[in-house]
């Protein structure tokens, strides 16, 4: 899998360049038999041989998600300087990895033993981006990142670091897509950083391809008064696993995950999440909805943790599946581990088919069946995607659904 | 408008209707009763094209057309519609998003234009008032919190907002307290024209005083096996059933 990698040429900590390389010396790719990775197979990425070339694409036209944003693009991982934005706005300063010099990218808060995919990304790292949010900088366009895989058998190791300094408020908005690409992986991290009384918002689609990977993990730390919210969109993408990492280290914080995924033919996805409350007085709230068709798989997996000290937490957490085929499946399990007395948690798991009576009732006052079950799947969806505040992102979202599934919710 | 001949139904291969015959004229209005597992819901559903059921023998013209050979959906474009016995709930389907895109599909499928927001949200207004449903009620998710009452109205005021030429009503009066029943009849008059037609059916005769049938018939055991004027009604409300058996078993 890895002959046709060169190590990285970013000026990461040594320490850290040792630690991935001798888990990638000891540890092989995880298999079902390990728990966090019961229903997900990751086999064919090992039987793979990746490469990581420079591609171009021509245009961006068509993975624009916000029409008003500082752009940055990234292809196979790395920086298309023509394609991004040369203009950044004040409070912030913006720069890929490559560009940074020794000692400037700070030290990792990844786990690198054990976490094959972490140490993959760091020995291997491609290229990054480091977004630094001035305290009390409100960033109002937000900053969008384009990801776009090309080509045969190309790795992008990436990473994406954003410090939001205290009192700051910015939204970043990631896109994963995939242009004739052919078993391209991406294996992304963020290292996500919520200062005192910062606001920061992620949106995140992805839409790569039906033979493409995807591994991402978000560790985020979020400091006191905080709030951290985060969108998954996920459309496209052959293997699909999103880790979703927050350790909520201040008091009176607000944490909000949100998920939407709507797979298709042979498509698998993956959304585990941790929230690990380790102080009192917080907020998290965590909507994930699916709508699986054809032969498609997902998995829901979220975690929260309530610490001993942890008092007065707030924690919900739902996860609802709708089934449109006998052939699709889904494996959710959300789970709470709580070691406070005195806190409010409270979880769910749905997993059905759309109301047939429903359908038929639609059909009955002549709505076509494809309309009915369309309303019936918006309807469905519609709760976590009024989440997303950003109209852009809702937009664009939209008109995936309909150029992917034929899907006009509007 | 509506030609049933020798209709056989069927469910997970239980015979339910076992020859029916019946034919409805424009204008006219229809009363079906019938004791409890007669089949009457059956013969609704058959007519509005349920796919659980499977018609083994019979005919039904509509107005010119084969009713069997359609899809739901074509059956109601052609102006078919049921009031159900039992309305859904439909959590997060906007009533009337949703009866907007059955008008402008309906419209689409007859080569009409769409209607305009401002002709669509008049005719809201005016449908809503006829059967007195809180407007507030109209937009909201599809029967979804709401009482018995309200349900059965919302039935009456999509029946309004479709036009249909042939209604089936699946006792829509029961459950209905005087008011509701009232304002739910005064509907059905207010729709009723020469050119439509309607099938009520119903388990008391005191809809009837407020719906005039043209005809009544009885619907048992999968076959109407007696019709008559609307007095039929009353004689049936005083006798009760038994006394169709022990006719039949003559
Ligand atoms: N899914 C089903 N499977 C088998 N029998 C059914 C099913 N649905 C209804 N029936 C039977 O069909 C008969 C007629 O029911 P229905 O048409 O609802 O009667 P009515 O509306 O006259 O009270 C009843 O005996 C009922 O038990
Ligand atoms: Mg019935």
């Amino acid at each position: 899998m890895l002959e046709g990698l060169t190590p990285t040429s970013i000026l990461l900590d040594e320490k850290e360049l040792n630690s991935a390389q001798n888990t990638l010396a000891k540890n092989q790719l995880p298999t079902t038999r390990m728990e966090a990775w019961k229903y997900t197979r990751v086999a064919k990425l090992g039987k793979t041989n990746y490469t990581s070339s420079e591609e171009t694409v021509t245009s961006i036209d068509s993975y624009r998600i916000a029409n008003d944003a500082t752009t940055f693009v990234f292809v196979n991982g790395h920086f298309s300087e023509e394609l991004s934005s040369d203009e950044i706005p004040a409070g912030v300063s913006i720069s890929p990895l490559s560009a940074c010099m020794e000692g400037e990218i700070g030290s990792t808060n990844l786990i690198l033993e054990g976490e094959i995919f972490n140490a993959l990304n760091t020995a291997f790292l491609t290229d990054g981006i480091m977004i630094d949010i001035e305290a009390k900088a409100n960033v109002e366009k937000p900053i969008q990142i384009i990801h776009v895989l090309k080509g045969e058998a190309n790795l992008s190791n990436f990473k994406t670091i954003i410090n939001a300094g205290d009192f700051s408020k910015a939204a970043v908005i990631q896109g994963f897509f995939a242009e004739d690409a052919d078993r391209a992986f991406a294996n992304v991290t963020s290292e996500i950083s919520v200062g005192t009384n910062a606001f920061l918002t992620v949106d995140k689609v992805q839409y790569e391809a039906e033979n493409t990977s995807h591994i991402s993990t978000e560790q985020v730390s979020q400091g006191k008064d905080s709030t951290f919210t985060i969108n998954t969109i996920t459309l496209n993408g052959g293997l699909v696993r999103n880790n979703l990492n927050i350790e909520v280290n201040g008091e009176n914080c607000e944490t909000n995950l949100n998920g939407a995924y709507l797979l298709k033919g042979k498509q698998h996805v993956d959304n585990h999440s941790v929230v690990d409350h380790r102080v009192p007085n917080c907020n998290s709230n965590e909507l994930y909805k699916g709508v699986i068709d054809d032969k498609a798989t997902a998995v829901f997996n979220g975690k929260v943790f309530v610490r001993k000290d942890a008092q007065k937490i707030n924690a919900f957490q739902s996860n609802g599946n709708v089934l449109m085929t006998d052939d699709a499946s889904v494996n959710s399990k959300p789970e709470l581990e709580i070691y406070a007395d005195d806190v409010k948690c409270s979880h769910g798991s749905t997993t059905g088919q759309l109301d047939e009576e429903a359908v038929f009732y639609l059909r009955a006052r002549g709505l076509s069946e494809k309309s009915a079950r369309q309303l019936m799947v918006s309807a469905f969806i519609g709760d976590v995607l009024e989440k997303i505040e950003n109209e852009d992102v809702l937009n664009f979202t939209h008109s995936l659904l309909k150029s992917r599934f034929g899907w006009d919710f509007e | 408008m509506i030609t049933i001949k020798n209709l056989h139904a069927s469910i997970d291969g239980k015979e339910i209707l076992k020859g029916l015959d019946l034919t409805v004229n424009a204008g006219e209005v229809h009363a079906i009763m019938g004791p409890n597992g007669a089949g009457k819901s059956t013969l609704a559903s058959v007519l509005a094209g349920r796919e659980d059921y499977e018609v083994t023998e019979g005919s039904v013209d509509f107005d010119g057309t084969d009713l069997l050979d359609m899809d739901t959906e074509e059956r109601a474009r052609e102006g078919l519609f049921l009031a159900f016995q039992y309305p859904v709930e439909i959590p997060g389907v906007s009533n009337i998003n949703f009866l907007r895109t059955a008008i402008n599909e309906i419209r689409e499928h007859k080569g009409e234009e769409a209607m305009s927001a401002k002709e669509f949200m008049a005719t809201v207004r005016e449908k809503s008032a006829l059967v007195e449903l809180d407007p507030k009620l109209a937009s909201r998710s599809v029967n979804e919190g709401f009482s018995g009452g309200e349900k059965k109205r919302n039935e009456i005021f999509q029946m309004a907002m479709l036009e249909p030429k042939l209604s089936i009503l699946d006792e829509t009066d029961s459950g209905l307290d005087i008011d509701a029943l009232r304002i739910v009849a005064n509907g059905v008059n207010t729709l009723k024209s020469d050119k439509n037609a309607s099938i009520v059916i119903t388990h008391y005769q005191r809809l009837l005083d407020h719906i005039v049938p043209d005809f009544v018939h009885v619907l048992y055991d999968g076959k109407i096996v007696k019709s008559g004027p609307k007095e039929l009604a009353l004689e049936l409300e005083e006798k009760g059933y038994d006394w169709i058996k022990e006719e039949m078993a003559l």
